[in-house]
């Protein structure tokens, strides 16, 4: 593992309007089977894809939304999320999933996976991962 | 000659929504389809801009985002694809704001 790079993925569009936010939710998923040191980034309109109780029975679309809840188990447990992007939207952390993860160090202990950070401290935790993907 | 205005993109996202707010007249009527929905939200920021508009909201793309109904400004009309279709007709012109 020490050659693992750390790669963030920052999300920063709304689900279902466009492709991206699938896309990086597949991306994400294939970074993290290579073992490398993933993190992942909600802001901007990203922060809708983790909103609890989408149905899109309606729209004839797939709902993705349940698969975020399996990114714990593919060791993918930095989930930042900026929070002056939730309060513009009127959104907090309540109307989100609960994303958790079990840490085998500690008896498969469940920790929160979501991290709601500033945007000067999303800053920092940008400033220091090796490669940054976009979507 | 009313017309009906419609939004689909999120007014975090682009200024569609800022600007069809802004040129609507009388009678006219919006409608909120797609990403546009969070428009509708009555904590965002956005939801200041619907003020004094005649507004409608697609149901379907509001359940797709989570986005439920007790979450919505006040005075916004909830419809479905049949109501979309009578919105178009009863209205002398459709503007989209793509």
């Amino acid at each position: 593992m020490s050659d693992a790079k750390k790669f963030m993925y920052i999300n920063r569009k709304a689900p279902y309007g466009t492709i991206y936010a699938w896309e990086s939710l597949e991306v994400v998923l294939i970074g993290a089977a290579f073992e490398q040191d993933v993190s992942v980034t909600f802001m901007d309109d990203g922060v809708y894809q983790l909103t609890k109780g989408q149905d899109t029975t309606g729209i004839g679309m797939k709902n993705f939304s349940p698969t975020y809840s399996a990114l714990g188990d593919f060791e993918v447990t930095k989930i930042y999320v900026e929070k002056e992007s939730l309060e513009e939207r009127g959104l907090s952390l309540d109307d989100l999933q609960h994303l958790v993860w079990e840490d085998e160090d500690e008896d498969y202990a469940e920790k929160d996976s979501i991290r709601l950070v500033s945007r000067a401290e999303l800053a920092d935790v940008l400033a220091g991962q090796d490669v940054l993907f976009n979507f | 000659m009313a017309m009906l205005h419609l939004v689909n993109k999120s007014p975090y996202d682009t200024g569609n929504l800022n600007t069809a707010s802004g040129i609507m007249k009388e009678g006219d009527r919006l409608l909120l389809i797609e990403d546009g929905v969070y428009g509708a939200m009555k904590n965002g920021k956005a939801a200041s801009l619907l003020n004094g508009l005649k507004v409608s909201v697609l149901g379907p793309d509001l359940a797709a985002r989570g986005i439920s109904q007790d979450k919505l400004a006040d005075g916004i009309d909830v419809i479905d694809y049949a109501g979309f279709v009578d919105l178009v007709e009863a209205n002398d012109k459709t503007q989209s704001w793509l």
